[in-house]
């Protein structure tokens, strides 16, 4: 399974949940991949995916809100982690794809491949955390996930042959991201 | 000297209803005082750039925001606010302490206590100071400017103002 993959079976299985699409990679395939005003997609500040999603499921209970970022991003902010598991927002789902590397930049290596995150999103008190690997698991994770009570955990393992070539630049200026991201999130209860 | 209990109160009433942060000495009876508080939450942070970014999240999803830090959390945090805040336009109220002011601090403050007011010049954030007098006026307008202009806003706090 590869970036594209999972990307792909994740966004096919989405209704009206938010998802925070990290920088880099993942912000332009989402794009790519199925345009929606609930997606909000990053193209700076590296590693707050998960505190700008922690922001919103806290004070949006009602909504299902999903952090969509890379092992890169959550190595840059791993306090965020903890802070999550302290604060147990049910609404938060939390999908980590991991292909060990910095995928952005031209595949330079995490520490992924020797520290498993998911092991960090256990003892961070996450209420539910699954390590994946094929695309069926994802997609049997990811529609328990997001009927459960969280905050859920999936570490997705993929690989790094990550296809540059072809992929999209989001068109839709940070404003314009940022407003019709509010209007999907004012718009319904 | 105000009390941290009319800070906060100010900040409630002027219509701040997220609150999230990181400690100093000189904020820290103002962050007990939120954290006891039945009619707000406050949010502690593990570093300043998860607070703006908890901040940014809890805007977007309809409240106005205040994150508390010292002066040295302002540089953990200036890649979130160039790189997230400036550019989407997510505003919050930053109240920053000042500590190192006139160079009287121990060593590890002197320099963001000689520069943060011109840091925050140079990346274009706009910032006040409280003193004695103007605890209530600024509040009330930091709210307006906040929400009008939908840009993150510095107030300084130096030692003394509030207990």
């Amino acid at each position: 399974m590869n970036y594209r993959e999972a990307i792909t079976t994740i966004t096919e299985l989405l209704e009206d949940q938010l998802v925070i699409c990290a920088n880099g990679l993942i912000s332009r395939e989402t794009f790519t991949i199925r345009d929606r005003a609930e997606n909000f997609y990053m193209i700076g500040s590296m590693g707050m995916a998960s505190s700008i999603g922690l922001g919103i499921a806290l004070s949006k209970p009602s909504r299902k809100t999903i952090v969509l970022e890379g092992d890169g991003n959550l190595l840059m902010n791993l306090g965020s982690l903890p802070m999550t598991g302290s604060l147990q927002p049910g609404n938060l789902l939390h999908i980590v794809l991991d292909n060990e590397v910095y995928a952005s930049t031209g595949n330079q290596p995490t520490i992924s491949n020797v520290i498993e995150l998911e092991e960090i999103a256990k003892s961070a008190k996450y209420a539910y955390v699954k390590r994946v690997t094929t695309n069926e698991d994802l997609k049997r994770e990811v529609i328990h996930t997001l009927k459960s009570e969280g905050p859920s955990f999936l570490l997705v393992k993929i690989s790094d042959n990550a296809e540059q070539i072809g992929i999209g630049r989001v068109t839709h200026s940070p404003e314009q991201i940022k407003e019709r991201f509010m209007s999907a999130i004012s718009g319904k209860r | 000297m105000h009390t941290s209990e009319d800070f906060a109160q100010e900040l409630i009433d002027s219509g701040y209803d997220f609150f999230t942060g990181v400690p100093c000495s000189i904020i820290g009876n103002l962050i007990t005082n939120l954290t006891d508080r039945p009619d707000v939450t406050y949010i502690p942070a593990v570093r300043e750039d998860a607070a703006v970014g908890v901040a940014s999240g809890a805007y977007m999803a309809g409240k106005v925001p205040v994150v508390l830090m010292q002066n040295s959390g302002l540089g953990q945090c200036l890649n979130t606010l160039t790189s997230l805040n400036l550019i989407y336009k997510l505003p919050c109220l930053i109240i920053v302490t000042w500590r190192g002011f006139e160079g009287k601090d121990a060593p590890e403050h002197l320099i963001m206590g000689r520069t943060c007011d011109k840091l925050l010049d140079t990346v274009g954030i706009p910032h006040h100071n409280f003193n004695h007098d103007n605890m209530k006026a600024l509040i009330n307008m930091s709210y307006k400017l906040v929400t009008e202009n939908r840009e993150p806003l510095v107030l300084f706090l130096k030692k003394g103002i509030i207990d």
